[in-house]
């Protein structure tokens, strides 16, 4: 809600003219979400401080959107945020366009230019910020505030008190604070439409083609619309098209990335389409198929007669569903397929008369306790010839470098198995439900720790 | 001619076109009754004599017919149905439901056929048409008996059709106008002399019958006193070795309508030999025959007359007390109760198999009533088990006396078991009775047939749309789509399912105050409840933690008997989303062992009779459940406020310092600082760190059940106090609410507890929450909210900001709509209450987890969170 912009280029009040706001007086600007200020808490000829300082109505934020469960109790009217970006454009519009009448030359200099913001949420901590803003220049410096002193074991909040020292011209300056201030906040108060492009474009143009954190920039900017993100970077990169399936959620995200170096989710589904058809499999059911990673791979393979998607999870489904349909496969490929929302709890006649179940990265999700009525409901009452189960080896997690030690891989895992407590688990279960079981690792193997996800293979 | 059909029938009129078919039809039945073929060709194509569209119309009409005849309506076929092939589908039809074909014929001289369509624009299709109609028709009359209807009556003329009645007739089964009370008693196999003893334990004596329809019925006749009346289950006879007078003393009872009777494989087979069919004598027919052989020989024919004469006369199931209970001596599944066809009457008789054979060489029986969903109960025999259970309704009453087991009675309504034990083995079982095959024995000691069928739930009992009848709201009804979220839910996050008795309700603030200052103030409160007609209203203190529900049982064995968990504790503490409360399982046994020790030294287990309890609570801090919402949201805000607003009060200071006219804007950045500071104060009063449970403090403020007992019978003042009993045991964990109770009528009154509200929430209380005296209130518009809660000014600004209270902000927020979550509210209470009183009267699982789960379902309804 709050932004000093500080120079020291003398005459310092030369920033007046710049900005076209006159450093005695206090002006009011209408805004859509409330009032935006301008004043100079310092007008002297050495240095000069122009504050521009928003008055966001708190309850018209919310007021009106009556069955959205947003939270009421909201960080907007006190962060900088694209209210800023919105209140820069409305307010200093035309130095933002780099005009001046009065001070021409002025426009085109670079000058020692202080931009204070005391409150700036950093989506991605510090170095996220020192990544956009020191390729462009700047001198960062950044204070994190704490959540509450009086709790100082909370530790501290999403957001900094930065400074950004430069000499650069205004304008730059403006449009720099203009595009990264909602990408350092990765939200959005407004709808991302079409127009967006074209407004990131022209504000970036100059600088942001070749800023190296530019793919970020683009699709936070674009607040992870995937569709205007690849049309935002096809018309940036000229030729060489990013991966237009990046899009995850953030914490399968975090996750995948832990995991990457060894591409092991591709190694996993490749384990298991491989097991899938060893055991010759006409009839799959994919328990717990998230968005469907699985559910395509099987799909290509015309051998797999009649594939089911299930999970618990309506929007995984709904998301998996608009996989497909975005994955080029013709309507009979897709009449083989079936996807249902079901629960790995509950007894479910749908999921009889398959020849093979795949439970791919789903156990760990379960509370240890629930696990006894996963193991009848798939192995007495779904009772599939074969069962595939993966899941992490917790073994391995000590070669991931991105994972503190006794940290499990992904926040919702109810627990991490050993080889040895997995392969106790799984020869317990076949054997009181009457099926051989094998164990397999997926991903590279490690002499002291094996490979990083294990998979039983359950037949009966 | 008087046409009898039975009230559950498909009638098939056959008749050729003009025959009058549809006018005999609008006369004796229902316009919803009569599927005519016309009507359909006329549903499909628009035009009721388009032949091409036959084919499609009668798809629809065989699918509608189909509907009705399973939801148990007569349903009546009016088409030409003059050749077999247009017959057969529907006697197909009525076999699958189990309904009875009746064929009504109207066989009409081709002549007045014809004439009677030469009159109709729209029947113009020629006269080959009616002759060929009549010449299939006339074919057919021999051959409807053989196709398989039942019951099969011709109109040959005019006269007969008009003249005709038809009369419905209930079916044999529908006992449904008798309403017991009754003993129901299992296999007796010959066992007269512990059926004797039952009885006398019942309460029947024993009399003299004053007039046998035969001298082989000479044999008491037994009455109760109270008019109770005895239903036996069959298998009356074999094995034992007082078979015919056990066939003398339930015949006679039978005769004198003291007793109803369903028949038993047993005493069906003895009929058929009785009958001089050829049966293989064996499983104890050869001691009955036996005991014929034994009766002298002048009466011996006679006797057999007699028995087969009553024997021949059992219905093979009944139907009584307006549906609620089915009686058959194999049992019945819920689509068969109530309908007459073979596989009912074999149902009934024999149960069904799976084709297996057991390792005692016995066909293994489908076990029908784990999956029994119907509404009524059903009790039945012929499989001898060791001890009577309930499964879904079911009761096996088959203890084996005549195996050295028990004969038992089921008291009906009152559901309690009379057991007489056998006075010796008669006959050695194949199969040892203690161990039910098929039955998955979990650790010791055994839980019962319901719990353990209980261990899984079936997703098709939650999922998609659902009407839930409770107690208090007729019927509440969950949506598809909140099905769906609560399926996540439940099953990615919640304990146990067998743990969750109960989800509590949301609850409704009191409406929108006028007062300056003030959204919500006690007065509203106070005026709701008076303009329903209450006068007397507890106000509780309102703690801010979390809520949640604590249940406690004395020890391990007893959570392990009543709530079928192992391993599981002594109980459980969970959210009011049914999630387990603390990550830390020492943790949550060390509060429960604590409230244990509370509740045992207070009393309260002997003084409520019961050895587990269940408690809604309010846990103590807040910050122990809410940590991520605190510092996501709360703190985070806090920071970013005090931040912000510190700056621009600075700045604006330096600002107006050296000359430059600010105006009103920095006394307005200091007000919102106040306010953010205000803020970070309301959240923190309820933040303490938690290190051990000396840190926790659990508020329960409802006692909701016990054994036996849901206590929304007694008063809030019963809650209170009993609360605050068992809270003195332990004062350093446990906390008794402060209340007081108004009289809605005395101003005073009102006024005292607003000056104690005011009070409160000045000094940080969250508020309080205002429910009528009674736990259960009604007016003549439906149930009453049971709480609504007043919060105070400060505490508010955690939930609509830290800036709600300007002026401007209040007098916009003032506009809320409560009806939503009033709404919720109720249905949820409802529904909460619901779960436990099925619980407590020991209804299946599913049926408290529906209740639960639909609480839960309903709670993802999008409503204003702020509420």
């Amino acid at each position: 809600m709050l932004l000093t912009l500080t120079t020291t280029y003398g005459p310092a009040t030369d920033l007046g003219y710049l900005l076209h706001k006159h450093p005695d007086r206090c002006q009011a600007f209408p805004m859509s979400f409330g009032q935006a200020f301008v004043f100079y808490p310092e007008a002297g000829a050495e240095r000069c401080t122009a504050a521009l300082m928003l008055d966001i109505d708190p309850v018209g934020l919310v007021r009106g959107k009556s069955t959205s469960l947003e939270q009421y109790v909201n960080d907007r009217p006190y962060v900088a945020s694209s209210f800023l970006s919105v209140a820069i454009a409305k307010v200093f519009g035309t130095a933002l366009a780099g005009q001046c009448n009065q001070r021409p030359e002025l426009v085109a200099t670079a000058i020692p230019l202080t931009v204070s913001l005391p409150v700036l949420p950093c989506r991605g901590g510090e170095a996220v910020l020192r990544q956009l803003f020191e390729p462009l220049g700047y001198e960062v410096t950044a204070q994190p505030l704490p959540l509450d002193d009086q709790f100082p074991d909370w530790g501290n909040s999403p957001y900094f008190a930065v400074n950004l020292h430069h000499t650069v011209r205004l304008a730059d300056l403006l449009s720099h604070l203009y595009v990264l201030i909602p990408v350092l906040d990765d939200e959005k108060h407004y709808w991302v439409g079409d127009e967006e492009v074209e407004k990131l474009l022209r504000h970036g143009s100059g600088w942001l083609s070749h800023h190296p954190a530019r793919e970020t920039i683009t699709r936070r900017y674009l607040k992870q619309q995937r569709q205007l993100t690849r049309l935002a970077l096809e018309q940036l990169s000229e030729g060489d098209r990013p991966d237009p399936d990046a899009e995850e959620a953030p914490q399968a995200q975090a996750e995948e990335q832990l995991e990457q170096p060894i591409s092991l989710n591709q190694q996993r589904m490749a384990a298991v389409v491989a097991a899938l058809k060893a055991s010759g499999a006409k009839r799959v059911v994919d328990l717990g198929c998230g968005e469907g990673k699985l559910l395509r791979s099987l799909l290509k393979d015309p051998g797999f007669e009649h594939i089911a998607g299930v999970d618990v999870s309506h929007r995984a489904l709904e998301r998996a569903q608009e996989r497909l349909e975005r994955g080029f496969f013709s309507p009979t490929q897709r009449s083989r397929l079936n996807l249902f929302q079901g629960s790995l709890t509950y007894r479910d006649e749908r999921l009889s008369g398959f020849d093979a179940a795949t439970v791919v990265e789903v156990i760990e999700h379960l509370d240890p306790d629930r696990l006894a009525s996963l193991e009848r409901v798939l192995f007495e009452f779904a009772r599939p010839q074969v069962v595939i189960i993966t899941t992490p080896n917790i073994e391995y997690n000590s070669r991931f470098a991105g994972l503190p030690a006794g940290t499990l891989r992904h926040s919702d895992h109810r627990f991490e198995w050993t080889r040895a407590e997995f392969q106790t688990w799984a020869t317990q279960v076949a054997e009181r439900f009457g099926y051989r079981v094998q164990f397999h690792g997926i991903g590279a193997e490690d002499l002291a720790v094996g490979t990083p996800t294990q998979m039983g293979v359950f037949e009966r | 001619m008087n046409i009898t059909i039975p009230e559950l029938a498909l009638v098939v009129l056959v008749g050729a076109s003009g025959s009058g078919k549809s006018t005999f039809a609008r006369r004796h039945f229902l316009p919803t009754e009569v599927l005519s073929s016309d009507t359909f060709r006329g549903l499909v194509s628009d035009d009721e004599n388009n032949q091409a569209a036959s084919r499609d119309a009668f798809e629809v009409l065989h699918y509608i017919a189909a509907k009705r005849l399973a939801a148990g309506r007569l349903t009546v076929v009016d088409a030409t149905n003059v050749q077999p092939q247009d017959r057969k589908p529907l006697i197909a039809l009525a076999r699958q439901y189990h309904c009875i074909p009746v064929a009504i014929v109207l066989n009409l001289p081709e002549r007045l056929c014809s004439d009677r369509n030469q009159q109709r624009p729209d029947r113009q299709f020629g006269a080959h048409v009616v002759q060929r109609h009549v010449q299939n028709l006339r074919r057919s009359l021999r051959s409807l008996k053989r196709e398989g209807f039942r019951h099969i009556y011709e109109l040959n003329s005019l006269e007969d059709i008009d003249s005709a009645t038809i009369e419905r007739q209930p079916l044999w089964t529908n006992r449904k106008a008798e309403r017991g009370p009754f003993d129901i008693i299992g296999d007796v196999h010959g066992c007269c002399d512990e059926l004797e003893q039952l009885l006398e334990t019942l309460g029947y004596r024993a009399v003299e019958t004053e007039q046998a329809d035969a001298p082989f019925w000479q044999f008491p006749t037994y009455r109760h006193p109270e008019g109770r009346r005895a239903v036996f289950l069959g298998d009356l006879v074999d094995r034992g070795p007082r078979s015919l007078d056990t066939l003398r003393l339930v015949h006679n009872m039978v005769a004198a309508d003291t007793a109803l009777c369903v028949p038993g494989n047993h005493d069906m087979k003895l009929l058929r030999k009785l009958k001089g069919k050829n049966v293989k004598v064996n499983h104890g027919l050869e001691q009955t025959l036996a005991e014929i052989d034994a009766l002298p020989s002048d009466q011996r024919d006679e006797a057999i007359a007699a028995m087969r004469q009553f024997l021949d006369a059992l219905i093979s199931h009944l139907v009584l007390d307006d549906g609620r209970l089915v009686v058959a001596h194999a049992g019945m599944k819920a689509e068969l109760q109530g309908r007459g066809s073979g596989y009912v009457r074999e149902f009934a008789l024999y149960g069904e198999t799976t084709g297996e054979i057991d390792e005692f060489g016995l066909p293994v029986r489908y076990n029908w009533a784990a999956e029994y969903r119907g509404q009524a109960m059903v009790v039945y025999g012929h499989t001898p088990v060791p001890t009577a259970e309930w499964l879904n309704q079911t009761i096996d009453i088959d203890t084996g006396c005549v195996f050295g087991g028990q004969l038992t009675a089921l008291r009906y309504p009152e559901k309690t078991l009379v057991s007489i034990p056998a006075q010796r083995v008669y006959c050695e079982p194949v199969k040892p009775l203690a161990a039910p095959a098929g039955v998955r024995t979990i650790a010791a000691p055994p839980l019962t047939a319901q719990q353990q069928h209980d261990d899984l739930l079936d997703i098709a009992d939650v999922l998609g749309k659902r009407l839930i009848s409770t107690r208090l709201q007729r019927q509440v009804t969950i949506r598809d789509e909140n099905a769906i979220a609560a399926l996540e839910v439940m099953s990615r996050f919640a304990a146990n399912p067998k743990w969750l008795i109960y989800l509590p309700p949301t609850m409704s603030p009191v409406a929108t105050s006028k007062h300056p200052g003030y959204l919500e103030y006690p007065t509203e409160a106070f005026a709701y409840y008076q303009q329903l007609g209450i006068t007397s209203v507890v106000c509780e203190e309102k703690h801010m933690g979390s809520r949640a529900v604590v249940i406690v049982c004395r020890d391990e064995a007893v959570a392990h008997r009543r709530f079928g968990v192992s391993d599981e504790g002594i109980g459980i503490c969970y959210t009011r989303t049914g999630r387990r409360f603390f990550t830390d399982p020492a943790l949550e046994a060390e509060l429960l062992a604590r409230l244990n020790a509370a509740l045992t030294s207070s009393g309260l287990w002997e003084q409520l009779q019961t050895d587990w309890v269940c408690l809604d609570c309010e846990l103590m801090p807040w910050s122990v459940k809410a940590q991520g919402l605190l510092r996501q949201q709360y703190a985070a805000v806090g920071a970013a406020a005090n931040q912000a607003l510190s700056q621009a009060v600075a700045q604006l200071q330096q600002a107006s310092d050296r000359g430059v006219d600010v105006g009103a804007l920095l006394p307005y950045c200091q007000q919102r600082q106040q306010l953010a500071h205000q803020y970070v104060d309301a959240y923190r009063r309820y933040c303490w760190p938690v290190t051990s449970i000396a840190d926790l403090k659990l508020a329960p403020f409802h006692i909701l059940a016990t054994e036996g007992a849901v206590h929304t019978d007694k008063t809030h003042t019963w809650h209170m106090q009993q609360i605050a009993q068992f809270c003195q045991s332990d004062p350093d964990l446990l906390l008794a609410t402060p209340y007081h109770v108004v009289d809605l009528n005395d101003a005073a009154s009102q006024s005292n507890s607003i000056d104690w509200w005011c009070d409160r929430t000045a000094s940080g209380g969250e508020g309080m929450v205002v429910k009528p005296i009674e736990f259960v209130s009604h007016t003549a518009k439906g149930l009453v909210q049971p709480a609504v809660k007043c919060r105070g000014q400060d505490y508010l600004r955690i939930i609509y900001g830290p800036e709600y209270s300007t002026p401007e902000n209040l007098e916009r927020l003032r506009q809320r709509g409560l009806s939503k979550k009033r709404s919720l509210a109720l249905r949820e209470f409802a529904l909460g209450i619901e779960a436990l009183e099925r619980f407590v009267a020991g209804a299946p699982l599913r049926q408290v987890h529906e209740c639960v789960f639909g609480v839960l379902a309903l709670e993802s309804e999008p409503v204003d969170p702020r509420l």
